[in-house]
């Protein structure tokens, strides 16, 4: 190990030798680049191309709906249209742009060179491109999904929707979020483990609370999406009765997975945005946030309250007046975290000198609409009100209040705030007022008009009605508005693309922020910060003026490149101190084989080749093997220096490295997924109409020895984890157990239980076997992995692989003793008539 | 609700408004006291009594305005794509009928709603509330109509390329000339 030697200060020398590392290649070579800048600037590009197409795909709805009976577009060609509009506006958009905006922007807040993970960050963008690129081929062929976007059962099963419309949804949006997944792993990990020095959880910047939330809700929240989409593709493709009514399934059973995302989406949605808001109001009153702690305690318990709000959408589909009730009550309280939010911005205002500028206009436009959005919700979650308005007009117009209100204006704000950042030039402003009043003016001309039109009786995603209902004026008035709108976001892109091209540039800190990004030239370096700074108090307080040539000229820690890594600080969680130095690694085409591998596997299920499935997921184990070959270099057991007389392991070594870390959070995630699985098909048995099944019976000696399988390699997990020199014994034993319960669980799913096509309770518990056995088939790979290195190179192994390897055995033992009571528990629930 | 929403509406657009064209406005109210007044004095109250209020309106709305069973007439109302059928379980000799509702004006009527195929909604704007037909399962809604008269009833969940067009008319009668309907010897 080289001693980092003081280059003399010298920031230009230092800046060569970091961008040579940390820079990425030119040509072909940027499709390996992984590098947070880059990756966050192409999902932000990308999400502006799809917003563009949404909102063509709007324009396409309002010119229909100018008038009435129009002619312009058939009943099918409007249901793709308006599917299309929603589930790009949301998927395609909102998410990945703000995905984008966070990882471009965390890693400079928090004061270091890169997020946790970066290979994982290109791998969550190339699904994310192909993902969205299998659902706008779609929408070009013309087979484009077609049933609104939350896709209700059973008018999207292939009873009602044969062709390959559906699908296309179902694994386009699956595909999608992958990227949702791994950058809410990536974002948690980068923010409670790879900050500044110094920067205990209390001196984070408030943006920093913000993504940790949203990022913790995203972790939570996707999972019964993706599970709803699992079962649902599994009934279109397999056959599998989970929803529908005549064989023990349910439709309402898609419609609560649906909204147990689809509710905490709005609010994760919105939390990055007021996030945004946080962070520019202050800079842009001259003063501190008001009110840091009470905002974190806000955001924390509308985390909470918002999964407990779904039913909110479906006050209408029979549920007892008095469970609704509570569900009401829930909606109307968490106008409360909202309302603590906006009276600390404007008691921020209050106490500082607001100046007027282009982002302080585009915050006026959102308390401006957000407040409207956020009344009319109130409204609609009183349960009679929401029974005349539900499915009307009015519920559009409010959920456009509520998202363009609560993401597009604080994102225009946000744009213009940190465009001289990303450019390094300020904009020449002559366009951008204009553009904001054209956006103005023509959203609510929009949307308040619909209000009415809602409460008229106009019921959403009809694309005709009859002149004689006095609907037309109205409906011409929105369209109008939308087209004004329109010409402003067209002017919007005008006036980016001059302040691209005419920029004036600037020397430093233009906002006067305290924040750490502007502590960096602009537009920012590959490798962001020179060396990495010592936060003593909280991290929008700080002066960037005097920081950055501090950073810039080395005096940092990590303040020299060494051995040819590139090297971050990875911290104490609570006090920010440092307790590793954790190795990135450097650009690879990796993560892109792998999201083409990926990518397979979703084509194959599109195009039904069944056949191929298991080459395409031999091939996406292969790709994520290849992750984790390591560069030859000696890794050190010793501690390494850091600068400033500190010195700490290399996180190989450290207690907590982000890799365990994330293993934890996919879990965590996994398990989510599982429970929601296990309490779906409860739900099934208490809601659905023909239950109890026939009966069916497995015998307890085979589950007894599956379940002996996941303890046997739970046991053999712990042994080659705790003692090195029973590795070998300890790997085989996993190994085994492994492949003694997955034989088992799946020879029970596929030869011993009655076809699942026959009901919903046997679908059930096909499903869960299955899920145990893909567990315990990783499970061996993991187990496979640690013997075969164990016979080779014993020096190579790591404690963490072994400890990784451990979370994951103890999982799915956790996972396969809980398939085996799930059957039992339904057994003895049909044995005793099935209620 | 909505001069309640215009109130609190234009009290927030206010306060921007004044913080950001008079310097020193607010300065008087402590960061904590704004926080305390607007986010926790301000709406708690405002939300506690409406959602009390909300819940007894519900409650009205459930029970149809009648408190006694055997006044409530009982309608089977069967969505399939793209039509109703609606039929008087009660009521022997009675003809189902489709995408057309006789009702008998001043009684409360019990829609018991159903579906053959996809999910559809029950909904006559101007008689209450509406209702998913969710297969598999019978949910009910009451409804009434004060005077006879016409009134139009929409499917409002979208149920394919015919939900636009999946229109009907309800038709409240004096008790009399309900009794012709149902059994189709009324005039048109």
């Amino acid at each position: 190990m080289t001693e980092p030697t003081s280059p003399g200060h010298d920031p230009i020398a230092l800046h060569r030798a970091l961008d040579r590392l940390w820079a990425g290649k030119p040509g072909w070579g940027r499709l390996a680049a992984v590098n947070h800048n880059v990756v966050g600037v192409r999902f932000m590009l990308t999400a502006l191309v799809f917003f563009a197409i949404g909102g063509i795909l709007a324009m396409l709805i309002r010119t229909q709906l100018a008038s009435a009976n129009s002619v312009f577009m058939d009943a099918e060609t409007y249901g793709q249209v308006f599917t299309m509009h929603g589930t790009i506006m949301m998927f395609l958009f909102a998410i990945p742009f703000f995905e984008g905006m966070a990882i471009y922007l965390l890693p400079k807040l928090l004061g270091t060179r890169d997020l946790a993970f970066p290979r994982l960050g290109a791998y969550g963008y190339w699904c994310y491109l192909f993902g969205g690129m299998i659902l706008i081929g779609a929408l070009i062929g013309g087979v484009a999904p077609s049933g609104g976007w939350f896709m209700y059962t059973p008018l999207s099963s292939s009873v009602y929707s044969p062709g390959i419309n559906s699908d296309v949804w179902l694994l386009g949006i699956t595909f999608v979020e992958i990227s949702a997944l791994s950058a809410a792993v990536e974002i948690i990990v980068t923010i409670v483990k790879i900050r500044a020095a110094g920067m205990s959880l209390d001196r984070m910047p408030i943006f920093a609370w913000y993504m940790l939330v949203v990022a913790t809700m995203m972790l939570v929240g996707f999972p019964p999406l993706i599970l709803g989409s699992i079962l649902l593709e599994v009934e279109r493709a397999f056959d599998l009765p989970f929803f529908d009514p005549t064989r023990g399934g349910d439709p309402l059973l898609w419609q609560h997975l649906f909204w147990l995302f689809g509710h905490p989406e709005v609010y994760i949605i919105f939390l990055p945005a007021a996030g945004a808001i946080s962070t520019v109001l202050p800079v842009l009153s001259g003063t501190p946030l008001a009110g840091y702690r009470v905002i974190v305690a806000a955001i924390v318990s509308m985390a909470f309250l918002s999964f407990g709000l779904w039913v909110h959408h479906m006050y209408t589909v029979g549920i007892p007046h008095v469970a609704l009730s509570f569900f009401s009550a829930a909606s109307a309280l968490v106008a409360v975290p909202t309302a603590v939010q906006i009276f600390a911005w404007l008691a921020t205002m209050a106490h500082g000198r607001p100046r007027f500028s282009i982002p302080m206009l585009h915050i006026f436009g959102f308390f401006f609409v957000f407040v409207i959005g956020g009344l009319t919700g109130v409204m609609l979650a009183m349960v009679p009100f929401d029974w005349q308005a539900h499915d009307t007009h009015f519920v559009v117009a409010h959920l456009h209040y509520v998202l363009v209100g609560g993401f597009i204006f604080p994102m225009l704000a946000m744009a213009y705030y940190w465009l001289p950042h990303l450019t390094g030039k300020q904009p020449v402003q002559h366009l951008s007022n204009a553009a904001f009043w054209m956006i103005f003016v023509g959203f609510n001309v929009t949307f308040f008009f619909m209000h009415l039109t809602g409460l008229l009786g106009m019921p959403r995603r009809v694309f005709e009605y009859p002149t004689e209902f006095g609907w037309e004026t109205l409906n011409f008035i929105s369209s109008m508005g939308s087209f004004i709108m329109a010409m402003g976001f067209a002017l919007v892109a005008l006036d980016f693309i001059l302040l691209f091209k005419f920029g004036r540039p600037f020397r430093r800190n233009p906002w006067k922020a305290g924040t750490l990004e502007w502590a960096m030239p602009t537009p920012p370096p590959s490798y962001n910060f020179a060396s990495i700074p010592r936060v003593n108090k909280r991290a929008d307080l700080l002066d960037p003026d005097t920081l950055g040539p501090y950073l810039a000229a080395g005096r940092g820690y990590l303040g020299m490149p060494r051995n040819d890594r590139m090297e971050v600080l990875g911290v104490d969680p609570v006090t920010g101190e440092p307790d590793q130095v954790v190795m990135l690694p450097r650009q690879t085409y990796l993560p892109l084989w792998t999201a083409i591998a990926t990518g397979a596997f979703f084509l194959v299920m599109l195009f039904k080749l069944y056949w191929a499935t298991p080459l395409a997921l031999i091939s996406i184990i292969a790709c994520f093997w290849l992750w984790t070959r390591r560069d030859p270099l000696p890794v050190e057991n010793d501690l390494v220096p850091i600068g400033h007389g500190l010195s700490v392991p290399v996180h190989l070594h450290a207690s907590t490295p982000p890799s365990y870390l994330a293993m934890v959070l996919t879990l965590v995630a996994d398990a989510t997924l599982y429970i929601s699985l296990l309490f779906g098909c409860l739900f099934l048995w208490v809601s659905a109409p023909n239950w109890p099944p026939a009966g069916f019976v497995v015998d307890v000696k085979l589950l007894a020895l599956a379940v002996g399988g996941v303890i046997m390699s739970c046991v053999g997990g712990r042994i080659a984890a705790r003692c090195k020199g029973a590795l070998t014994m300890g790997s085989a034993l996993a190994l085994l157990g492994h492949l003694i319960s997955t034989g088992l669980f799946l020879a029970i799913a596929l030869l011993v239980i009655p076809a699942p096509s026959g009901h919903a309770a046997i679908a059930s518990v096909f499903v869960i076997f299955i899920y145990a056995a893909l567990h315990g088939t990783i499970g061996a790979v993991f187990a496979a992995h640690a013997l075969w290195t164990s016979l080779g190179n014993r020096k190579a192994i790591l404690s963490i692989d072994l400890r990784i390897g451990r979370l994951w055995h103890d999982y799915t033992a956790a996972a396969g003793i809980s398939a085996a009571a799930f059957y039992l528990a339904l057994q003895s629930l049909i044995g005793e008539g099935g209620l | 609700m909505l001069w309640g929403s215009v109130v609190l509406f234009s009290l927030v657009v206010g306060l921007f408004a004044a913080t950001l064209f008079r310097p020193r406005f607010g300065r008087g109210l402590s960061q904590s006291g704004w926080i305390v007044w607007g986010g926790l004095v301000l709406p708690l109250p405002v939300l506690t009594a409406l959602t009390f209020y909300a819940f007894s309106q519900g409650e009205f709305l459930l029970s149809g305005g009648s408190a006694k069973t055997e006044d409530v007439l009982e309608v089977r109302a069967v969505g399939s794509m793209w039509q109703w059928q609606f039929s008087y379980p009660s009521l022997p000799g009675s003809r189902t009928a489709t995408d057309l509702l006789h009702i008998p004006a001043g009684r409360t009527i019990e829609i018991i709603a159903e579906s053959e195929d996809v999910i559809h909604s029950f909904w006559v704007p101007r008689l209450g509330g509406k209702i998913d037909a969710v297969p598999g399962h019978a949910n009910r809604l009451r409804i009434r109509a004060d005077q006879p008269g016409r009134y139009g009833g929409v499917c409002s969940e979208y149920c394919g390329t015919g939900h636009a067009g999946m229109r009907f008319e309800v038709r409240a009668h004096t008790a009399d000339d309900f009794e012709k309907a149902i059994i189709g010897e009324l005039a048109r």
